[in-house]
């Protein structure tokens, strides 16, 4: 090895804590980088080969009924590939082994061929066999969440009629790979379940003979979807058409898509703020490394040395700390994929997820960690490259100090000389304080930033279960009833109170805007299913107008006083015009409101209802539920403890893993700036510190000087910390903002507690650490020796 | 703190527990012992890379006089002024200041002992930086009991004029002047100079001996100063001469010549 080198590989050594501060730092920005477009890039590719393989459809509709024959007419739209009709309804469900009711999803599949679109991957099993009519394909999650094997089997309330169903096979579709029940929030793996059946026995028990309920497309690479959409919602129209959509808003693509914006938010945001620290600290480093080299540049330059030899030599050691940060995040990195595509596995039902180490990610962190740590140091490695041989031997010159501002305003004495070190040391070097203080306030930012998906959860939670959604079960109705219905309801076991709903598919245009809705027609009066303003209030539901969510107005552009074209998708189909009365806050969906009455009104019907909202006596819940299984009007139950503790669950599942990494990341750049700037501060204080204690001075005093910089500047970085973590809190709450979900921008004051007091158990780790040192400082040492 | 109170212990009435019946000056009244030193030893390192810096040392210094260390280097001197100073502990002997043993002092109560009672001057000045020439005083005068006030103790080293340069104003003898105001403004009873005037030429260092004879004369600091520059031995009461870790030889000066006299 080369004497430059061995000097290079010592002087490494010497500083190995501060280089492994700033590799972990590097680490953490590469490992985000490696997880989240890894993660990203196998998600993106399994579900392309997925959909390609079987065959997913680009657009889906629904009818109450229309013919079979008007299949051949949507197939002949220029433009569409293929065209599959079906049978689709959800029903009851009553699992053996189970109290409550369950719902399944009932989609038909053709009895002698393979489905054209959204074909099945048989998992377990075989397929059905023709002409029974009894046999059924369940989804995997499912099964599996009842230990359903094939041969086993369950009932289902099918059109009025309690019928068995036999588990012949275990299946997965394209359709499904998130699959979560009608007006749930989360994957509820025992009480909903999607299952195949043959077109022809579900025909027969829904009266859908030569007809269909449900077609899906496929489309030409070079059809235009909007005007597909367009020409299939006017055949469909007459056919009770609540809507063509496409994959954007089919709820399993649009999820996953969703969960891929968030790895790609993430890796925008997070690896900037780790590599630009990372850069920073280097700089620091080097810096500091030129300047106590000085004479030893000199000496090379004189021994012959090129200006490129020594530049290159410092530049090695930004790419050594480089290296070692980029080879520890490609291992972080490679973990976290895994563990994270674990949890997506479990998540999203796919055929196949492999997280896939790919070369060019790894080579995209690599090159664009390194492109900034040499960045950052560029102008330190061109210090000592400068650095004429001569000047370099002699002493650098004692920096040149000056009063500060404040001082000129305050009376002499007031503050004493260890203290006007310190303000005087911060004014001396202004960039580097305020990056010093940037990058502790990065530390806390990243924290507040994280924690918020704790405190926005919680908030959407106490507001979607404990003041808007309070009732315990909600009731749907096969088809829309009549009032008295809902009096028999309350009548079941254990129903203490009951609240009728009205819930109307529709289209709602404002100007050139449109937008697929539905209004719930709510009681005026609501106690149990509560409308909150924006201030989250209950709002009152006024008996004209309707009710928007503020998404739904935003992509509506409209705002109270408006007035909407509602384009009701089912019944007699009328189109009315409703003024907007007000606006509420939703987290979940885009939904709208009216008073009931008004949206009877509004539909020219009576006064009619699509299901109920339940309190109940949880003593007498076993015995309603049984008999909630057997009412036949009764199309779904959905219950509100049960969404709560899996929403829980899936949020505990999928989040909290997650968010111990990146408070841990963010524990770890409080640590590395704060240490490596206490180290530095020694390195550069070490003289006047140890001559202050041969003066007389105290341990305590010593460190005060030294730290008290340090603390100066932390002080300064906590309250901006929490503020720049506001912003990235914002900014991902802005960009997980959909039209399925949106997070409320709320951070408790806790959080940012919980911030501060991670960054400064980090501070006070750094300054102990440090404190050895101060102890074993050699004062002798100092008299002797010239800086 | 463990040593506090050191500072009032400059009157010798109380029973002194220091030891007794050494041998006082030749022909001289009465002096008052500032420092004894007994058998001093200071072994650095172990086995074969083992350096004997003081091999059993016997040394006096008393109240109030000027004495000159000399010898070439490695003789031992600074490792015993160090000893004297608080900043190193000898392998084995004893030291004592009036009647207080610092070989038996704890960390605390050296640093205690060096707050209060001892004055530093070192060869590289040691100024911070960030402080002016007022400011680097106040930083010892605003720990001190019963200090001088920064501007006279620079006044006593003729820097009256300078109060507010940094040090990167001042010149190297300006710098080691305002550190002999530092080292002096709070009154020490002990004022340890090591080559004060040693990264100086003869012209600035014989300003700044100026300056630590003054302050000898009129405050009365014992003052034990470290050189290897026999020029300098000539404004000393007493001449401790030490080679290879032992004293070679102790003189007094019958007449001193006055800092201002000096050349070399």
């Amino acid at each position: 090895m080369r004497a430059l080198n061995r000097k290079l590989l010592r002087d490494l050594w010497r500083i190995k804590t501060q280089v492994l501060a700033i590799a972990v730092v590097v680490g953490c920005g590469v490992a985000i980088i490696v997880m989240a477009l890894g993660t990203m890039r196998s998600l993106e590719e399994t579900r392309a080969t997925y959909y390609e393989r079987y065959r997913f459809a680009d657009v889906f509709a629904h009818v109450k009924r229309a013919p079979e024959y008007l299949a051949e007419r949507i197939a002949g739209i220029p433009g569409v590939k293929w065209a599959e009709t079906r049978v689709v309804a959800d029903v009851i469900l009553d699992v053996p082994g189970m109290a409550e009711p369950a719902t399944g999803r009932l989609v038909s599949i053709p009895e002698h061929r393979r489905p054209a679109l959204n074909d099945l991957t048989l998992r377990r099993g075989r397929l059905l066999a023709p002409d029974r009519p009894d046999e059924v394909l369940v989804d995997e999650t499912f099964a599996e969440a009842h230990g359903f094997r094939p041969g086993d089997h369950f009932f289902a309330m099918i059109n009025d009629k309690k019928r068995k169903l036999l588990i012949v096979g275990v299946a997965l579709s394209p359709e499904y790979i998130y699959s979560v029940g009608p007006g749930v929030l989360v994957p509820d793996k025992r009480r909903f379940g999607v299952m195949w059946i043959s077109r022809e026995a579900l025909a027969s028990a829904f009266d859908l003979e030569g007809a269909f309920n449900d077609i899906s497309l496929s489309l030409l690479p070079s059809a235009s979807r909007p005007e597909i959409i367009e020409r299939l919602d006017v055949l469909l129209d007459p056919y009770g058409n609540t809507g063509a959509y496409d994959r954007d808003d089919q709820v399993s693509h649009a999820y996953l898509s969703g969960e891929m914006d968030q790895l790609v938010a993430t890796a925008t945001v997070a690896p900037p703020i780790f590599l630009g620290v990372a850069a920073f600290l280097l700089h620091i480093v080097v810096t500091r490394l030129v300047a106590t080299e000085r004479e030893q540049i000199g000496l090379l330059k004189s021994f012959g040395y090129g200006n490129a030899a020594v530049g290159w030599h410092y530049l090695k050691v930004v790419l050594f700390v480089a290296g070692l940060g980029v080879v520890l995040g490609f291992a972080g990195g490679a973990y976290l994929g895994r563990l994270i595509t674990e949890l997506y596995t479990d998540l999203f039902r796919l055929p196949f997820l492999h997280y896939r180490l790919s070369l060019d990610v790894f080579a995209l962190a690599a090159l664009v960690t390194l492109a900034a740590a040499v960045l950052g140091t560029l102008n330190a490695v061109w210090r000592a490259v400068r650095l004429p041989p001569a000047e370099a031997m002699v002493p650098a010159p004692p920096a040149v100090y000056r009063r500060t501002a404040v001082e000129r305003l305050e009376p002499r004495g007031l503050v004493g000389q260890p203290t006007r070190m310190i303000l005087r040391h911060i004014v001396r070097w202004p960039l580097r304080a305020a990056m010093t203080t940037l990058g502790i306030s990065l530390g806390v930012a990243v924290l507040v930033s994280t924690l918020f998906f704790f405190d926005a959860i919680e908030h959407l939670i106490q507001t979607y279960f404990h003041h808007a959604q309070r009732q315990d079960v909600t009731v749907t109705f096969t088809e829309p009833s009549v009032e008295r219905v809902v009096y028999e309801v309350g009548r079941l076991p254990g129903v203490l109170a009951v609240e009728p709903y009205r819930a109307v598919a529709v289209r709602l245009r404002h100007g050139p805007r449109s937008e697929r809705a539905g209004i719930s027609g709510l009681e005026p009066d609501a106690a149990l299913r509560r409308v909150l303003d924006t201030r989250l209030r209950q709002a009152a539901i006024p008996p004209d107008g309707i009710v928007l969510s503020t998404k739904l107005a935003e992509l509506l552009a409209a705002a109270p006083g408006d007035v909407l074209t509602v384009e009701v998708l089912e019944g007699r189909r009328p189109v009315r015009q409703v003024p907007v009365a007000s606006l509420v806050e939703e987290y979940i969906g885009t939904p709208a409101y009216m008073d009931r009455h008004a949206l009877n009104r509004l539909m020219r019907e009576g006064p009619v209802v699509s299901g109920a909202y339940l309190q109940i006596d949880g003593r007498q819940e076993e015995a309603l539920y049984r008999e909630l299984k057997d009412t036949p009007v009764v199309a779904g139950v959905a219950l509100q403890t049960v969404a709560l503790r899996t929403f829980r669950e899936t949020m505990a599942e999928t989040m909290d893993i997650m968010i111990s990494f990146y408070v841990m990341f963010g524990g770890l750049i409080a640590l590395g700036v704060m240490y490596n700037s206490a180290r530095i501060a020694l390195s550069e204080h070490g003289r006047e510190l140890a001559t202050l204690r041969v003066l007389g001075f105290t341990r305590f005093e010593a460190l005060y000087i030294l730290l008290g910089e340090l603390g100066v500047l932390t002080l300064l970085a906590l309250p901006l910390g929490c503020l720049i973590g506001y912003g990235i809190a914002w900014f991902f709450a802005w960009s997980f903002d959909t039209d399925l979900f949106r997070i409320p921008m709320f951070i408790e004051r806790a959080t940012y507690g919980a911030a501060v007091l991670v960054v400064l158990v980090a501070g006070a780790a750094s300054a102990l650490i440090v404190r050895r040192r101060v102890d074993r400082l050699n004062l002798v040492a100092v008299l002797k020796t010239r800086e | 703190m463990a040593s506090a109170g050191l500072s009032q212990d400059r009157s010798a009435n109380e029973r002194p527990r220091g030891p007794q019946g050494t041998a006082s000056g030749p022909g001289r009244p009465e002096r008052r012992r500032a420092f004894v030193a007994r058998g001093l030893t200071k072994v650095y390192g172990k086995g074969e890379v083992a350096v004997h810096a003081l091999r059993g040392v016997d040394l006096e210094l008393f109240a109030g006089e000027l004495a000159v260390l000399l010898g070439p280097s490695g003789s031992g001197k600074s490792t015993l002024v160090n000893i004297m100073g608080g900043l190193d502990v000898p392998t084995a002997g004893q030291v004592f200041f009036h009647d207080l043993e610092l070989t038996a002092f704890d960390e605390r109560a050296l640093t205690a002992y060096r707050r209060e009672n001892v004055g530093f001057v070192f060869q590289f000045y040691n100024l911070v930086p960030s402080l002016t020439a007022r400011e680097n005083v106040a930083l010892i005068t605003d720990i001190a009991r019963n200090p001088l006030a920064p501007e006279e103790a620079l006044g006593l080293v003729g820097l009256a004029e300078r109060l507010d340069h940094f040090p990167a104003e001042l010149s190297g003898g300006e710098q080691q002047r305002v550190a002999v105001a530092r080292a002096i403004a709070k009154k020490p009873e002990v004022l340890l100079c090591d080559e004060p005037t040693g990264a100086l030429d003869s012209k600035t260092g014989v300003l700044v001996l100026e300056a630590i004879e003054r302050v000898n004369r009129e405050l009365g600091t014992t003052t034990a100063m470290i050189t290897h520059n026999a020029a300098i031995a000539e404004m000393a009461d007493r001449v401790i001469s030490l080679a290879d870790g032992r004293i070679a030889g102790v003189r007094e000066n019958a007449t001193k010549r006055p800092a201002r006299e000096l050349a070399w």
